[in-house]
Order: C-alpha cells, then structure tokens, then sequence
C-alpha cells in the first residue's frame, strides 16, 4: 500500500480538490441520514429506497418542460415525482389487496421505466444521463462551477447547494420536531394532539424527493439510498433516544466520506461514492457486533448469563 | 425433512400440467434449433420502416428476434413462478435487494475469468444472492432493525460493493470488459446462445424444484407455523426458495437490468394476486402476464432502433396491473366501486319500504295507501328527498302510486320485500336482547344494518333459536313466513288464525 498515495497527498497536494470532494460527502450523507432516521422508525426505508428511483422521471420531464437545468425546476420536478410516488404506492395499497411492500415495488419500478424510456427517446435533447444517476461522479465535485458572492469565490455549486439543504433539513426538522416525532411514534397520540398525521407524511416524502433530487446528480442513487438507511441503522443500534440518534447518525456521515475517499485511493481509485457507502456498510457492521446494548457479543453474553451451565453428573 | 405428498400446481382441474410441459420443450427445441450464425443484433439495425419491422418481428425471420422471445418467455415463467411466492409472503422487496445484491457476484465472477462467460458469472452472482439474503435473515434475527431496513441496507451496501468492482475493472488494462455495464440497464438484444441455453436450464431447474416441493412452499407462503407444525424444515424452504430466486434475478440481469428485475418478480405476481384466489392459479396467471408482457417489451423496442429493453417489459407488465386493479371481477376497483353503489342504492330503497310498513303498522293495517307526506314524517325527510325514492321503487315494480301519485300501495313484491325487511329487522334485535344480553335500546343500530344482508338460510336459524317467538323486544309483531307470502292481500299479520280480514 502507498501511504503517501493514499493518506498523505489527498490532504496536501491535492487538498483543494479532497476538501470538497470530503464536503460533499458529508453534506449528502448527513441530509439523506437525517431524513433517514425517519424512514426507519416509521418502518419506511424503503419507500426512500423507491423515491430516489422514481425521480428521474420528474427530472426528466422538468427538463423536456423547461429546457434548462436550473435547481428550482429540478426541485420542483423531484417533488412532483416524490409526491406522486407515495400516493400510487397509497392508492395501490389500500384500494386493493395488494400490500404495501408490492405497492412499493410496482410504483417505482414503472417511474423508474417511464423515466428511462422518456430518457432514451429524447436522448438528443435531455442531458441526462441515466449512468450518471446511478454512479454519481463525486470526483469531479471541485471542478463544478463556482458560486460567487461579490468577488469572494464560496465554493463549487453542488456542494454550496447540498450545503442549503442540509440547512434547510435541519431547519425544517428543528421546527416540526415534535410533530414529526409523534406521528412516527403514535399515530393515535397524534391524532389527539391535533397533528396531521397524513401532512407530515407527505411533507417528509416531499423533503425527502428534494434532498434525493440534490444529491443525485453529483454522487449517484447509490450513495443516496444507503446513505438514507445506514447511518439511522447504525444509529439505532447504538442508542434508544432520538435525539442522540441524530447526533450519532452525523457522525457516522463524517467518518464515512473520510474513510470512503481513503479507501478508493487504495482501493485503485474506484468510484468514490461507492467507497462511501462500504466504510459506512464497515460502521455498521461494527456497530453491529459491538454495540454495548444491542449487538452481538453482548447478545452472546447474555445468553450465556441466561442459560446456567448444565450440572455435572 | 419430511416430504409432503406431491401435489403440483398443474395437477386437478387447474392448469393443465401439458401446457406447461409443452411451452418448455417448444422454448428449448426453439434455442437449440436456432441456427448459430448471427444475423444483425436488433440494435444495429437501421432501417425506420415500422411496416417492415413489425413484419420482420411476427415472422421470426431475424435470430435476434428468435433470441429475445425466448429469452423473454423463460424469464416470464421463472420470474412470475417465484415472485407468486414472494408476493403472497410479503416480502416482494425481496427481489429489488437480491437483484443488488448480485452485482458484486456479476464483477467477481468476471474478473475470476476476465471475459463474460455466462456461467462464471451465474455461479459468482448466486453466490453473492445468497450471502446477501443470509445477511438480510442475520440482521433480522440478532438486530432489532426491522426487515425494511435489513433490506435496505443489504440492498446498499453489496450494492455499492459491485459498483466499486464494476469500475475497478474498467480502469483495468486487459480483457474484454465491454458490455459488462450491459448488466445495470439490460438489452435483451444483447443475449447470446449461452445465455439462452443457460436460462432454459435454470428455468427447467426452477420448475421441477416448485413442481417437486409445492406442498412445502404453500405451506411456507401461507402459514410458517403449521408449516412447522407438520415438520417441515422451514428454514431450509426458505434458504431454498431464495436460492430459486437468486437463479431467476441472475438470468434475468441481462435482458431487464438490475433495477428493473424485481418488476418482473412483483408485477406480474401482484396482477394474478388480483385475479384469483388459488397459489396455483396464481402462479399460472403470473406466467402468462410475464411473457405476454415480455413479448411485449421486446417488440417495442425492437420497433424503435436501440431503446433498451428492460423499461418496455416492465411498462407492459404495469399496463397489465393497472387493467387488473381497475376490471378484476372480484377486486377491481371499478366493480367493487358498482357493487358499493349498488348495495348503498338498494339499502335506501328497502329503507323506504319498511317505512311503509311501519306507517302502515301504526295504523293497524286498516288501509292499504301511505301518502307521501306521512312517509316524509315518518322517515324526517323531505317530500322532495322521499318522492324520488318511491319513484325508484316503482320503476322496480314494488309499488303502485294513485292519485297523481300521492297515495301508495305496495305491490305483492313490494309486500314481500318489506315484511322481510322488518321480519329481519325485529329478528336480529330479539336475537341479540335475548341471546347476546344486550339492552333493548341499543340493539335498533346494529339490526338497521344487518336486516339488509341477512339470508333465508340465517333466518331460519335465527326462528329456531328463538322458538319461533312472535314478539321483538319492544313488543312489536315479527312477521312470520304467512304474513310475507300473503303477497300483498294485506292481511292484518299476526291475525291470520283468528280469521280477520283487514282488507279494505
């Protein structure tokens, strides 16, 4: 292994690239984990997984509409198509037998058709392209166009973007806390309460397509979709309160896009997101064997406790 | 492991076993008499013609054209065959976190020969469906994340491990990498000889597994417990159905692409679901919707040059489910929409007779007319509101309407139905003081609403355990089977053996 290659330089030579490449990562995977935390608890994770899919078909046809690539358009297509996903996977579970985990499957996987057809038949005037929504190409982050205030150069747009709606994320989070918690808890309690139980449903579904939507064109669906489940998972392995799961959720973000970037430089510089999503795949299974309440060998132990030793003979 | 008898799906009056059969050996005889000389691949094609296209399509002219309706075929039969399975076990997503979860597989068994020989890669992407649905299984018993979750993050993190593998073999140098990305999208265009012969032996193998183990998977699918109850190893179906799964993903990969694969697993599956009540019948019906849709795709995209094949099939397979959720005779929302409607009408006309009976009832039966506004009173509504429903009845010829249609008069249908109504009505209020020990004021709730689906049959049972009482608990007549079969003499009920007549 090159130590130089792999720890030294990205943080030297080539720091004002890393930064941003690190940034973003961190930007990404603490928005996705924080809408994530959500999505567990409400027994969810993979309607996150259905609506990074279902997307494209909003983007592609914000952009026929528009003919640009501004961020509102984009937002906006994601939502309509966030939007439109949860209510087929509704509409397709309580107005049939089919239950809800189908429901899923058969909504994003016709969105999903739809946005690939749509892709490939206006191939010549959509400039999507629909690799680049799996993989992501987090390398390239730095050189994006740079955001300007006055003469002061801030930063690439993708990332100062991300870094908008991390905030707005949190913002959003902060204020709705408690309605949020509630209804993820106890819908009943909600009810009683006055929370609109169905609002904050769609509304964290509406949220979630955004911080789908931002994330999607520089670092990919992958990156996306693990980044919504595993730092929650982690998280709620680690701890029972929601608050701290929060916390822990951003610090598995942190660690994971430093470790990610390290390890695709070792690994022959493959896919940077994809390294992500394994060193955060490694914290969970760590967190998975160690956890002091949860994991394995304080199951393990446990058992051992329960079950006395049979008496010898 | 104890074996059931062997009770295949085609057995009895369902599926006859010969289609099956027939549909195999026609697809296999077909691969292998396929001339190995390769014509143009579909997406090199270039002349715009639809006429010529669609021609070229139906006559099987083209090799490409033989390939992909093979391929197609057998990937409908193993992909609706299993997703039945996994549809009616609740866990459909199953397929999206296998389908994932093989391309770290799909690289490995690639860079294990560093060409794209089919059966490396087969054997490399099982191996790695396998790991993956034993993690899923792993994290859900020793975690208390929930399946979803499990799901998700196995579907993640293999994943992202295949991708990771996918690039670092094309910044290789050496070996004929090309194509390997094909895996991600899928073109059934793409599907050579080999990939055909090993799809016809994977399906066959699929086949003869569920045909040879359908008593233990039914069990399994429908109820784990007794399944256990009877002996059987559980675990080991389980593990085994999910090896059959991984097999279809895999030969799947191909022609569909790794999103697209667990459509074709659900899809078709969730429209049989829709259609019939049987796992056999299910499992046939989800076949033929995953061919006939696969057929479909490969049409389609064959008709415009070099669009991919996958999001064809997959459409087609949705149009498919969107006609079942909307016009299956027993779920579809339409009909089941009708049938509400129907029922919601028909409780409103019945309503109306036995307002007329009633009005009747208070006047002793000395007259055989109501007037409209009488039944306004009695039911509190407005005359405008109570003259359309007698409007209605009359159209069903359940009443007569006299003097510029302010007097009514039942007929003897209309007799008939009302006296049920409120024989009904009085029965399930005496039943339910009586047998259920519930106050006599608050049982009239509960009998507004059963009076109107109670059968002949439930009444007659209902009379016996009452002893034929003729009272209800507020000291009401029950009609008895005479007072309803007078048809509309009007006999004052309940009078019929004392010989008085009320007729006017």
């Amino acid at each position: 292994m090159d130590v130089q290659y792999v720890f030294i330089e990205p943080w030297t030579t080539e720091f004002s690239n890393t930064i941003w490449i690190y940034l973003m990562g961190f930007f990404v995977a603490s928005a996705c984990g924080l809408v994530g935390n959500y999505l567990i608890l409400r027994r969810m994770a993979l309607v996150g997984d259905a609506i990074s899919h279902s997307v494209l078909p909003g983007l592609a046809v914000a952009f026929l509409l528009s003919h640009s690539r501004q961020t509102w358009t984009m937002f906006l297509g994601a939502m309509l198509a966030g939007i439109v996903t949860t209510l087929l996977i509704e509409v397709i579970h309580s107005k049939s037998r089919v239950k809800q985990d189908a429901a899923i499957g058969i909504a994003f996987s016709s969105l999903f058709a739809i946005g690939v057809i749509l892709i490939s038949v206006f191939a010549s005037k959509v400039d999507l392209d629909q690799e680049c929504v799996l993989y992501g190409e987090i390398e390239y982050v730095a050189s994006d166009l740079p955001v300007l205030i006055g003469s002061t150069v801030i930063g690439p747009a993708a990332v100062v973007r991300m870094a908008g709606v991390l905030l707005g994320t949190v913002i959003l989070i902060v204020l709705f806390y408690k309605e949020l918690l509630v209804s993820s808890f106890d819908k009943g309690l909600a009810l009683s309460l006055g929370v609109n139980s169905t609002v904050v449903h769609y509304a964290l579904m509406a949220t979630l397509s955004i911080v789908v939507v931002s994330a999607f064109e520089s670092v990919g669906a992958i990156l996306v979709i693990a980044m919504l489940i595993i730092p929650g998972a982690t998280a709620y392995l680690l701890t029972d309160r929601l608050p701290t799961m929060m916390v822990i959720t951003v610090i598995h973000s942190a660690l994971s896009a430093l470790m990610g970037i390290h390890l695709a430089r070792w690994w022959s510089n493959s896919a940077t997101a994809g390294a992500m999503v394994v060193s955060a795949s490694i914290l969970f299974a760590l967190a998975w064997v160690f956890s002091p309440r949860h994991g394995l060998i304080r199951r393990y132990l446990k058992v051992k406790v329960l079950t006395p030793e049979p008496e010898s003979i | 492991m104890n074996f059931l008898p062997i009770h295949p799906p085609w057995s009895g009056r369902h599926i006859p076993r010969t289609l099956y059969v027939c549909v195999i050996a026609a697809v296999i005889l077909f691969v292998f008499s396929c001339p190995s000389a390769m014509a143009a691949r579909i997406g090199e094609i270039s002349e715009t013609n639809i006429g010529d296209q669609v021609y070229r399509f139906f006559t099987l002219q083209d090799p490409s054209v033989r390939y992909t309706i093979a391929g197609c075929i057998l990937l409908g039969t193993c992909c609706g065959m299993l997703g039945s399975f996994i549809v009616v076990r609740k866990m459909a997503l199953m397929g999206d976190a296998l389908s994932h979860a093989v391309l770290p597989g799909v690289a490995l068994g690639f860079l294990w020969t560093m060409e794209k020989n089919p059966l490396y890669i087969f054997v490399g992407a099982t191996i790695a469906g396998l790991i993956g649905t034993a993690t899923v299984s792993a994290i859900k018993r020793t975690t208390r994340l929930k399946e979803d979750t499990a799901l998700g993050i196995v579907l993640a993190s293999f994943y992202a491990v295949g991708i990771c593998l996918l690039t670092y073999i094309q910044h290789l140098p050496t070996g004929n990498k090309s194509g390997i990305d094909k895996f991600l999208f899928g073109q059934a265009a793409a599907m050579g000889r080999e990939d055909l012969i090993l799809m016809a032996v994977v399906c066959v193998i699929c086949l003869v597994m569920v045909y040879l183990f359908y008593k233990e998977l039914l069990a399994l699918s429908f109820d784990t417990a007794f399944a256990r109850s009877l002996g059987l190893n559980v675990d080991l179906l389980h593990h085994m159905l999910m090896l059959l799964l991984s097999f279809a993903v895999v030969i799947s990969l191909k022609a569909v692409g790794v999103v697209l694969v667990s459509a074709m697993l659900i899809t078709p599956a969730a429209t049989a679901y829709l259609l019939t009540e049987r796992l056999s019948r299910m499992i046939g019906i989800a076949i033929v919707v995953g061919m006939v849709s696969g057929i479909a795709g490969a049409f389609f995209s064959f008709l415009g040059n070099n669009l991919p094949t996958g999001p064809f099939i997959v459409l087609a397979a949705s149009l498919f489910f969107v006609g079942a959720f909307l016009f299956a005779p027993k779920h579809g929302v339409i009909l089941r929409w009708w049938r509400t409607l129907n029922r919601r009408k028909r409780t409103i006309r019945e309503n109306m007779l036995k307002s007329i009976y009633h009005v009747l009832e208070q006047r002793g039966f000395d007259a055989e007319g109501v007037s409209t506004r009488e039944l306004a009173e009695q039911r509190r509504e407005t005359v405008e509101d109570v003259e359309g429903t007698l409007r209605e009845l009359n159209s069903h010829s359940l009443i007569t309407r006299h003097e510029d249609g302010n007097i009514t008069i039942f007929t003897p249908d209309g007799w008939q139905r009302a006296a049920t109504i409120v024989r009904n009505h009085r029965l399930w209020e005496l039943y339910l003081t009586n047998e259920a020990s519930i106050a006599a004021d608050h049982v009239h709730d509960d009998a507004e609403i059963i009076e109107h689906v109670l059968g002949e049959e439930t009444v007659m049972e209902l009379q016996k355990r009452l002893d034929y009482a003729n009272l209800d608990p507020h000291g009401k007549h029950i009609p008895t089977r005479e007072d309803i079969e007078q048809r509309g003499r009007h006999q004052k009920p309940g009078t019929l053996t004392s010989g008085y007549g009320g007729q006017v």
